[in-house]
Parts: C-alpha cells; structure tokens; sequence
C-alpha cells in the first residue's frame, strides 16, 4: 500500500471516529432516518477513501464528508420523489450547504440523538446498540458480541428500532424539563449499561464482559460536555472512571483475577482517580445525591485506600443506605451486604443477604460469591461450598472462576 | 425452547481428563453442571469419549466405508453435548458463555428442531 493511501486510511479513520456521532446526528435530525443517515455517511466515507488520495485530503474532512453524504441523501429523497416531509429536509439540507463548510459550521445534535436512542418507544434493551451503532460508529456484529447475542439477531433489533423512529416520527429533541429526569435517566442507564463492570467489591465482580468501558467513558463525556449542568451525568462518569482505575489492578502478572480487597492501590491509575475526584467533587457541590454520584461516592472512598491504607467501610455503608432508598436493586442490596459484613461482622452481612428476594439472585453472580465468601467466615463449610458451586457455575471470565475455585477449596 | 449446547474442547482440554480429582477444570465443570441443574434448565446431555475412539461409518455406491477417528477432521473436537430448557436464544447463550468449555474450545448453540421430529416421528 502507498503510502498516501496509508495517509488517506488514517485520516478517514480519525475523522469517522471523531465525528461520526455529529454527523449522523446531524443528517438524520429533521428526517429521523437514521438508516438513511448512517448509509449515506457510510457511502461518503467510502467516496472518501477513493477520492482523497486523488485529490488530497480536503481541508475540512469532515465538512467535504458532510456535504458528500447530504448530497446522497438529496439524490436519494429526488430518487424516491417523495415531498411533503422531505421537501422541508431538503430545504433545511440546502440552507445549510449554502452556509459555509467549515466543520465546526453545522450544529451538534449528538444530545437529540442521545435522547432517541434512549426514547421510551424503543425497548430498553436497544437503547444502548442503538447508541454505540448511530453515536459511535460501532458495527452490529461488535455491538452482538459485546452483548452476547447472535449478530444476525442484533442487527433485526437495530434495524426495526430505526424503522420504529422513522415510522413512528420520533422526533429529535431534548425532552421538556418536566419530563427530563425519566428521560435523562435512561440515558445514564444506557450508556451504564455499555461499561460492563456493575459491582466490584470484596469477594466478587458483576462483569458482563462487555469490553466497552472506553465506549462508555465516551459516551458519558459527550453528555456532560452537552449537558455540563446535570450532576448525574457526572456522577456516572465519576464511577466509570474509578472502575476503569483499577483496570491493571485486577489481574495479577499470571493473568489470575484480584478482588477489590486484595487489589495492590499502587496498580491503581491515579490520573483517572484524580479526574474521577474532580468530577465527584463538582456535582456533591449542588447537594442533590442521585444514584450515580453514590455509587461514584462509594468508589472513592474505596480508593481513598491508596493514600491511607485503609477502606473506610463504615462510610461505604452510609452511602449504599442512602442508595438502597433510591434504586434497591440486587446489586444494591448485594453490595449492601458485602459492606455491612465488614463493619457488623459476617451474620450481620448474611442477614442482610437473606432479605433479598431468591427468585432475583438466582442467576446473579456476585450474590453467590459474597455469600459463599461470608458463610465460610462464618464456619459453614457445606454451605460455603454450595453458595461457591452456584458463584463458580455462574461465572464466565475463566480467571474469576480459578479464583473462585482455589477459594472454595 | 430447548437447545442443544454441542460442546467442542481442544486437545488439551480432552487431555486433562486423565488429571485428578482437584484438576480445575473438572472442578469448574462440576459447579456448571450442579448450576444448570439447580436452576432447572437442564434436560439432558453427557460427555463423549475422546476423539481418537470414535468411528465413522458410510455407504458409498452401496459399500460400506468405515475409518477410524472422529467425522470432522478440526482441532477443536465434539466433547459432548448439554440440551437445555430456556425462554430465548440469548438466555441460551448466556449459559453457553458460562461452561468452562467456551474459555478452553468453543460451544455451538442449536435449538432443537421439534417440527422436524414430529415429521420423522410421527
């Protein structure tokens, strides 16, 4: 391959993950066809990949891809004859060819797009597909991977979610303030949901495997830069940031899996603990606690460990309280427990455990593997071994399961 | 709906079946066989002998054809086999992902086709 080409390759692929989001934000936000859209970005980054090593790479890639695609989807629209609707998007599309082509020129709808993907129309189950595909560029079978589903079964999913948004004229908008916290909480939830590491206590780990933390940490940075005034959205990438602190800490050099517990903290990223502080820091200032900033709260005090060498879990157990009040999930509750044990003592832990209902832990790892963990303090070995056998049987990441097998002994 | 889980290990995987009894890998399995069955999906299955002892039979033209070793010729092998009992193809691969086998070989997920036995069946 030339060299030019090479040059040609990166840039394309620099501009497409930088501005994907914006631009098919933007395409798609007086038409919702987000199909469309995405195709026609599509086409032009193929076109891109020809015509730029030709003719050099043009000044403002992504205005010169922004047009490209704007014209596919005006040939398109002429094509399919169809008026009305489309005769005001090929209005606006004309307005905004003819104001100028820098790239900073055309609007940033990524916040409209954000608030689609997450609409209450479209299964909750989509919500995140649909965002790492239409904000990130992220391919449907990458996407079925991260979520342990057939990539056949994905892309039916995303795409009747898309014909859902055309058909069903879901507008792109950001909700009115009434109805702004449901709807900016299932976009917190979506991109959560994309992180992949929901507890990370002492004997245990809810991790989906996702494999899409940075994803995720982008996402959540988008939101905040478009909404810097919602403390959620901070407090969610306060937590991200804490959880992906510990990455390198949570494996030992042969691979095997290390809980939060046993973690070494000099492991631990200390600019992203120190970005998570500040923005932890920022949003407590408005004294309006919501989920994500306890949960970002009870972090930190995890990694306050690393200056002075101590969890102090009495304070853990404060914020999971105040948590509890807001959102009891198993998570919650398990997590909870895991605490409580460590200030009241293992019955205490084990107690708490026992009020949470059987029929929603039955498949919940973390469950298991705090019970399991906290009957063996207790000196119940037969027990201890069946709550193992259920943590173990649940588990998919082969280094949790070593460790939970040497634990079990 | 029921899938079958057709469960594939390498030759390592195979090998350690001569380990003991704290051998990890048997120890994981035992836990993901106790789950599967206490959480009432299980509907039958069983582990296959190692590849070696397999034999392929065939008629061709109307003469018997019979080799020694397994059917497919692949590194990963046929271990044995898991049919379970789900409410959807994704609960189905979830348990996939969790057998031992999927970190060390690969699992293949099938429904079962119960139109097709009722044909043959009747």
């Amino acid at each position: 391959m030339s060299s030019v080409q090479e040059d040609v390759e990166r840039t394309v692929e620099r501009v497409a993950r930088e501005s994907y989001g914006r631009l098919v934000a933007f395409l798609s936000s007086h038409t919702s066809d987000l199909a469309s859209a995405e195709d026609a970005l599509g086409d032009a980054l193929l076109a891109a990949l020809t015509t730029w090593p030709r003719n050099g790479v043009p000044q403002g890639p992504e205005a010169w891809l922004l047009t490209s695609a704007r014209n596919r989807i005006v040939d398109h629209v002429r094509h399919q004859q169809v008026v009305s609707a489309s005769e005001q998007t090929m209005r606006l599309l004309r307005e905004h060819a003819s104001q100028g082509q820098t790239a900073t020129e055309f609007p940033d709808e990524r916040l409209k797009l954000l608030f689609v993907c997450a609409h209450p129309a479209i299964d909750s189950s989509v919500h995140t597909p649909l965002m790492l595909q239409t904000v990130l560029g992220l391919d449907a079978a990458r996407i079925a991977q991260a979520f342990l589903t057939s990539p056949a079964a994905m892309s039916q999913r995303l795409v009747r979610a898309k014909a859902k948004i055309k058909d069903g004229g879901i507008r792109f908008e950001v909700p009115q303030q009434r109805e702004l916290p449901p709807r900016l909480d299932a976009v917190l939830e979506a991109i959560y949901a994309a992180f992949g590491i929901g507890w990370d206590e002492i004997a245990g780990i809810d991790q989906h495997g996702r494999d899409l933390a940075e994803e995720a940490i982008w996402l959540a940075r988008v939101l905040l830069k478009l909404m810097p005034e919602q403390n959620e959205a901070r407090g969610l990438l306060s937590l991200m940031l804490h959880c992906e602190a510990r990455r390198a800490a949570r494996r030992g050099t042969d691979g095997r899996y290390i809980p939060l517990s046993e973690q070494d903290p000099q492991l631990w990223s200390l600019p992203l603990i120190k970005e998570a502080e500040r923005y932890l820091a920022e949003a407590s200032r408005q004294r309006q606690a919501g989920r994500f900033q306890l949960e970002a709260a009870i972090q930190s005090v995890h990694a306050e460990r690393a200056r002075s060498g101590r969890t102090e879990w009495l304070a853990i157990v404060v914020f999971y309280e105040q948590l509890l009040r807001m959102c009891p999930t198993v998570g919650t509750r398990t997590g909870y427990a895991a605490a409580l044990a460590e200030v009241n003592g293992a019955q205490a832990g084990l107690a708490a455990l026992d009020t949470i209902p059987t029929e929603t832990v039955r498949s919940y790892q973390p469950y298991w593997a705090v019970r399991a963990h906290l009957l063996q303090r207790l000196g119940k070995a037969d027990e201890a071994r069946k709550a193992f056998d259920w943590a173990i049987g649940l588990t998919e990441d082969p280094a949790i399961r070593r460790f939970l097998l040497e634990k079990r002994g | 709906m029921q899938f079958a889980m057709l469960i594939y290990e390498s030759p390592e995987a195979f090998d350690s079946r001569k380990n003991g009894e704290s051998d990890p890998y048997l120890g994981a399995w035992r836990a993901y066989y106790r789950t599967v069955v206490d959480a009432g999906i299980y509907v039958g299955g069983n582990p296959l002998d190692v590849p070696d002892t397999g034999t392929t039979v065939r008629i061709k033209d109307g003469k018997r054809l019979v080799q020694d070793g397994p059917y497919a010729d692949t590194k990963e092998q046929l271990a044995g086999f898991m049919i379970v009992d789900v409410p959807s193809l994704d609960a189905a691969l979830e348990w996939a992902a969790r057998c031992p086998a999927a970190a060390v070989g690969a699992l293949e997920v099938r429904l079962i086709a119960h139109e097709t036995h009722r044909r043959i069946a009747g």
